[in-house]
C-alpha cells in the first residue's frame, strides 16, 4: 500500500522527541553465530522503538538474519519504484572472514543504518513490508523469506546476478545498444551521466581509502619487527647505548599499536561510508533502469493504445460488427496505458524528489566522515610524536655526555 | 564493480629529494626502491666467496717481512668527536684535518692491451675520476685526481689487507660476476660509483689506513695504478724480491726482516704445512704449544658474533619499515588524488549547492591528503640516511671478522712453526743417535746434522718474528675493537637520535596539516564531548 508523499507525516526518528510527535526508530544489535559449519549463519536482534498506532506497542524486539533484510530490500524495490532504497552490505565476503569480528562488527552497523534509513524515509517508513519485517515473529518471518523466494524466485545470490543484469542493461541503454525507447531529456541525460561517472569516482576512492587502511596495518607491523629487532641488538650492546636501544623498541611498539587501532578507525568511519556510497549510486543505477522500463512500458502501451484508437475509428466508419469488440479492447488497453504513464510520472516524481534527498544525505554522511578521518589521522600523527618525542631527553643527555 | 578485496601493484618508484652534501661524509642521494639497498651491504645476505682471509691462504713463514705498520699503531685517533651526524666522519676530530673523497665522472676505455682486445672484439672497462681534497701534510698536495677502475680498488683492498692485518679494513664494494653488457648499463656504473666513494671515504676515515702508503699511491699516483696485487708473490718471484716492496714505496732497502704479509701467498708447501697443523690442532693430536687462551678474546669473539647477526636482523627490519613509510606516503597521496578528482568532477557538474558544498569538503582533505603524503617521503628519505648506519655496521662487522681471522691466522703460522721447530729437532736427535753408533763419525750424518741444525736457527728465527707479529695483531685487534666499539656507540647514539627528530617532527607536521583539515570540516563533528 502505497502513500504519496504529500500525505506521509514526517515520522520522528528520536524516541526522545515530545510525545505528541510520531517517531519510529529501529536499531540492530548483538549480532550472535548460529548453526553449525556451511549453514552457520549470523543472527542480529532489532529493537524497534515507536508510538506509531500500526505498530503493536512501544517497543518491540525480533531476530533476523541477512537473508530478511534482503528480503525487505526486495519488497521495497518493487513497491517503491523510483525510490532509491538504501544499499545493503555485500552478501559474503571471503569465506575466512565471514565470521570475524571486525567483518561481523562492519556488517551490523551496515545493516543498521540501512535499517534506519528505511525508517526515516518519508514514503519507505510506511511500508507494511517494513511492519512486517520489525514486528513478525521468526516463523511467520521465515514463511514470508520462501513465500518470496518462491514468488519472485529470487535468492540473494540471484539478486546480485538481476543487479548484475541491471547494470548491464543500462549500460546498453545508456550506450544506445537498445532500441531508442528512452527519454532524451537533456537534465535526465546529464543526471544519468553523472551517476554513472559518480560510480567510477567513488569507486577509485575507495579503492585508495581501502589501500590506506593496508598501508596503516603495514606500517604498524614493521615497526612492531623493528622494535623487537631493536630490543635485542640492545641486548647486544653495553650501556648507555643498551637501554636506549631497549626504549626505542618498546616505543616503536607503542606507535605500532596506534596504528593498528587507527587502520579499523579508517577501515569503519571512512573506507565503509565510501564503500557504503559507492552502493548507494549503484542502487540508484538500478532505479534508473527501473524508470527506463517504465517509459517504454508508457511509450509502447501508448503507442498501442493510439494504434487500436485508429483502428477503431476506422471499424466504425465501415459500421463493422466488430466495434463492441474493438471498444472494449481499445478502452481496456487505454486504462493500462494510463496506469502506465501514472507509474512512469510517479517515478520521475519520486527520482527528482530523491535526488535532492540523497544529495543533501551524501554531503552529510561524507562531511562526517571526512571530519572523523581527519581528526583520526590528527590524533594518530600527534599520538606518534609524543610517544617519540618521549626519547628524546635520555637522546639527548648520552649525546652531550 | 568495486569490491571488497583489491588487488595491491607496486607502484612507481619513489625518488629520495637529493640531500645538501652540507656534512663531508654524508651518505650520496640512495634511489629508494622496494628491495634495493646499499649495494655495499650485500654481504649480509651471503658469506663473500671472494673472502681472501680464510685460513687456507696463510702467510709464507720462509722469509717474513716485517710490515710496516708498527709506526702506525700509537697514531690511533685518541679524541672522538661524536657530535657529527654521520658515521665515519667523526675522524676528522679537529677542524684543520681536512680530506675529502669524491669519485665521478665514469667513462669507458679500451683495454690496450693487444691481445684481449683481439679477442674479445676490444674488451672496454670503465674508469673512475677519484678526485682528493685534502689539508694533510702526509698528501703532497691539496687537490689532485686520478682515473682508476674497479681493477685497481681490488689491488689496493687485497694490498691492505696484507699490510694492515689484526686491523678493521673497511670491506670493499663487491665485485660482480655479470656480463659485459650489464656492465656498461648506466644503473650499474651508478651503483658502482657510489660504492666506490663510499668505500674511499671509509678509508681514509679510518685512522690508521687513512696515512698507508697503498692508499696514498692509489689516491695520488697518476697513471697506471703502480701497486701489485700482493707483495707475497713478487717477492717469492723475484730475485732480492724481500725489498722490493719498499723500493715501490721510495723507501730505501732497510736491513731487517719484514713479517711476510698473511694472505695472497700461494706457497703450497706452507699452505700444506699449516693445514696439517690445524688439523692437528682440531683433532687434538698433539697439544700446541701456544694456544689460544685468551678467554677474553674468544668472548669478545663470541660477542662480536652475536651483534652481527643482531645488527643482521635490526637492518632488515629497519628496511620493512623504510618501504612502509614509502607505501603510507603513496597511498596517502593517490587518496588525495582520487578525491581531487572527484572534487573537480562534483565541481563540473553540481546541480545542487550541496554538490558544492561537499566538493569543496572533499577538497580541503585531498590537499591535506596530499600534503601529508609529501611528509612521509620526506620522513622516509630521512630515515633511510639514519638507518643506513646499521647497513653501514655490517660491512664492518665482517671488518672484525678479518680482523679476528687475522688474528687466528697468526697463531696459526706460530703453532705450524712451533711444531716444525720440534720436529726438526726430532730428526736432529734421531740422526746423533744414530751417527754416535758409528765410530769416528759419520761424515755424511754429520753433514746432514748441520743443515738441519741450520734449518732449525731459520726457523726459530721466522717463530720469533713469527710471534712478534702474532702479538702486534693481537694489539691491533685489541685497539681496533676498541675504537670501534667506541665509535660504533656514537653511531648508533647519533642515528637513533636522528630517527626520532625526524619520527617527532614530521609527526608533528602531519598532525597540523590533518588539524586544519579537521577544523575546515568541524561543522560535521557529531562526537558528544
Amino acid at each position: 500500500m502505497e502513500i504519496s508523499t504529500e500525505q506521509a507525516r514526517n515520522v520522528m526518528q528520536s524516541p526522545r522527541s515530545p510525545s505528541s510527535q510520531p517517531y519510529l526508530s529501529a536499531s540492530v544489535t548483538d549480532p550472535v553465530k548460529l548453526g553449525n559449519g556451511v549453514q552457520a549463519y549470523i543472527s542480529y536482534r532489532v529493537i524497534t522503538k515507536t508510538n506509531l498506532p500500526e505498530y503493536q506497542g512501544p517497543e518491540k524486539i525480533v531476530i533476523r538474519r541477512y537473508s530478511d533484510f534482503v528480503w525487505l530490500r526486495d519488497r521495497l524495490f518493487e513497491k517503491f519504484k523510483g525510490v532509491f532504497v538504501p544499499p545493503l552490505p555485500e552478501k559474503s565476503a571471503v569465506e575466512k572472514f565471514r565470521f570475524s569480528a571486525e567483518f561481523i562488527e562492519m556488517r551490523r552497523a551496515a545493516l543498521d543504518i540501512f535499517v534506519n534509513r528505511i525508517a526515516s524515509h518519508p514514503e519507505l517508513q510506511h511500508s507494511e513490508d517494513l511492519r512486517t519485517f520489525l514486528q513478525a515473529d521468526e516463523e511467520t518471518m521465515e514463511r514470508f523469506r520462501f513465500q518470496e523466494t518462491g514468488i519472485f524466485n529470487k535468492k540473494p545470490a540471484d539478486f546480485m546476478q538481476m543487479f548484475r543484469d541491471v547494470q548491464s542493461k543500462v549500460s546498453d541503454a545508456v550506450l544506445g545498444k537498445e532500441k531508442p525507447v528512452e527519454e532524451t531529456t537533456p537534465e535526465y541525460e546529464k543526471l544519468k551521466h553523472y551517476i554513472f561517472e559518480l560510480e567510477n569516482h567513488l569507486a577509485e576512492a575507495q579503492k585508495h581509502a581501502y589501500r590506506l587502511v593496508k598501508r596503516h596495518r603495514e606500517l604498524g607491523q614493521s615497526l612492531l619487527d623493528f622494535g623487537k629487532a631493536v630490543k635485542l641488538l640492545g641486548a647486544c650492546e653495553g650501556e648507555p647505548t643498551g637501554k636506549l636501544f631497549s626504549d626505542l623498541g618498546t616505543k616503536s611498539e607503542l606507535v605500532s599499536i596506534k596504528l593498528q587501532k587507527e587502520a579499523q578507525q579508517v577501515l569503519m568511519n571512512f573506507e565503509e561510508p565510501l564503500k557504503d556510497y559507492v552502493r548507494y549510486v549503484q542502487s540508484i543505477k538500478a532505479t534508473i533502469t527501473e524508470r527506463a522500463t517504465a517509459f517504454k512500458q508508457h511509450c509502447e502501451l501508448a503507442e498501442t493504445t493510439k494504434l487500436k484508437e485508429i483502428n477503431l475509428d476506422k471499424l466504425m466508419l465501415t459500421r463493422s460488427d466488430k466495434v463492441g469488440e474493438a471498444e472494449i479492447e481499445y478502452r481496456e488497453i487505454k486504462a493500462e496505458s494510463e496506469e502506465a504513464t501514472i507509474r512512469f510520472e510517479r517515478i520521475v516524481k519520486r527520482m527528482n524528489e530523491e535526488i535532492v534527498r540523497f544529495q543533501e544525505q551524501r554531503m552529510e554522511e561524507m562531511g562526517v566522515a571526512f571530519h572523523q578521518f581527519a581528526k583520526g589521522q590528527a590524533r594518530l600523527a600527534n599520538g606518534i610524536a609524543d610517544a617519540w618525542r618521549a626519547l628524546l631527553p635520555k637522546l639527548e643527555a648520552a649525546s652531550s655526555a | 564493480m568495486m569490491g571488497s578485496e583489491n588487488n595491491d601493484d607496486d607502484e612507481a618508484h619513489l625518488h629520495a629529494s637529493k640531500q645538501d652534501m652540507d656534512n663531508l661524509f654524508s651518505p650520496p642521494p640512495i634511489i629508494v626502491t622496494p628491495t634495493d639497498s646499499d649495494p655495499l651491504s650485500s654481504p649480509r645476505s651471503k658469506p663473500n666467496g671472494n673472502d681472501n682471509r680464510s685460513y687456507l691462504e696463510p702467510p709464507s713463514y720462509a722469509d717474513v717481512i716485517f710490515s710496516p705498520f708498527d709506526d702506525n699503531s700509537s697514531e690511533i685517533n685518541g679524541s672522538d668527536d661524536t657530535q657529527s651526524q654521520d658515521s665515519f666522519s667523526r675522524s676528522l676530530s679537529t677542524s684543520s684535518d681536512y680530506i675529502k673523497i669524491t669519485v665521478s665522472s665514469p667513462q669507458r676505455e679500451q683495454d690496450s692491451a693487444t691481445t684481449t682486445s683481439m679477442l674479445s672484439g676490444g674488451s672496454s672497462y670503465i674508469t673512475y675520476l677519484i678526485t682528493t681534497r685534502t689539508n694533510l701534510p702526509d698528501y703532497g698536495g691539496s687537490e689532485f685526481s686520478v682515473r682508476r677502475r674497479f681493477r685497481d680498488v681490488v689491488t689496493l683492498a687485497d694490498r691492505l689487507a696484507e699490510s694492515y692485518r689484526g686491523f678493521c679494513i673497511p670491506p670493499r664494494p663487491d665485485k660482480s660476476i655479470v656480463e659485459s653488457q650489464v656492465m656498461q648499463k648506466q644503473e650499474f656504473v651508478e651503483q658502482r660509483r657510489v660504492a666506490l666513494e663510499k668505500y674511499l671515504r671509509r678509508l681514509v676515515a679510518h685512522p690508521v689506513i687513512r696515512s698507508s702508503e697503498e692508499l696514498k699511491v692509489f689516491l695520488q699516483v697518476e697513471g697506471k695504478l703502480p701497486l701489485l696485487a700482493s707483495v707475497d708473490v713478487a717477492s717469492r718471484m723475484l730475485d732480492g724480491a724481500v725489498k722490493l716492496p719498499r723500493q715501490l714505496f721510495g723507501e730505501g732497502g732497510g736491513g731487517g726482516e719484514v713479517a711476510q704479509p698473511a694472505r695472497g701467498g700461494r706457497d703450497f708447501l706452507r699452505l700444506f704445512k699449516e693445514l696439517r697443523q690445524s688439523v692437528s690442532n682440531e683433532w687434538g693430536g698433539g697439544k700446541p704449544a701456544v694456544v689460544e687462551e685468551d678467554k677474553e678474546f674468544l668472548e669478545k669473539k663470541e660477542k662480536m658474533r652475536d651483534l652481527e647477526q643482531q645488527i643482521i636482523n635490526a637492518s632488515q627490519q629497519a628496511e620493512t619499515v623504510v618501504k612502509a613509510q614509502q607505501d603510507m606516503g603513496e597511498t596517502m597521496g593517490e587518496l588525495g588524488l582520487a578525491f581531487i578528482k572527484l572534487t573537480k568532477f562534483e565541481n563540473e557538474e553540481a546541480v545542487f549547492n550541496s554538490q558544492r558544498a561537499r566538493a569543496n569538503d572533499m577538497k580541503n582533505l585531498a590537499t591535506a591528503a596530499v600534503k601529508a603524503s609529501r611528509f612521509y617521503r620526506e620522513l622516509n628519505s630521512q630515515t633511510v640516511k639514519h638507518l643506513d648506519t646499521l647497513h653501514d655496521y655490517l660491512g664492518l662487522m665482517m671488518a672484525v671478522q678479518g680482523a679476528f681471522a687475522d688474528r687466528s691466522n697468526a697463531l696459526l703460522t706460530v703453532q705450524t712453526l712451533l711444531s716444525e721447530i720440534s720436529s726438526l729437532e726430532g730428526r736432529v736427535e734421531k740422526l746423533e743417535a744414530a751417527s754416535s753408533k758409528v765410530f769416528g763419525g759419520d761424515k755424511s750424518r754429520i753433514k746432514k746434522i748441520e743443515e738441519i741444525k741450520e734449518t732449525i736457527r731459520s726457523t726459530e728465527n721466522a717463530k720469533n718474528v713469527a710471534i712478534r707479529e702474532y702479538e702486534q695483531i693481537k694489539e691491533n685487534n685489541w685497539s681496533e675493537v676498541e675504537r670501534l666499539d667506541r665509535e660504533r656507540r656514537a653511531d648508533f647514539l647519533s642515528m637513533m637520535k636522528g630517527f626520532v627528530v625526524n619520527q617527532v617532527g614530521y609527526a608533528e607536521k602531519i598532525a597540523s596539516v590533518w588539524t586544519k583539515a579537521a577544523e575546515e570540516t568541524s561543522q560535521y563533528d557529531r562526537e558528544s564531548s
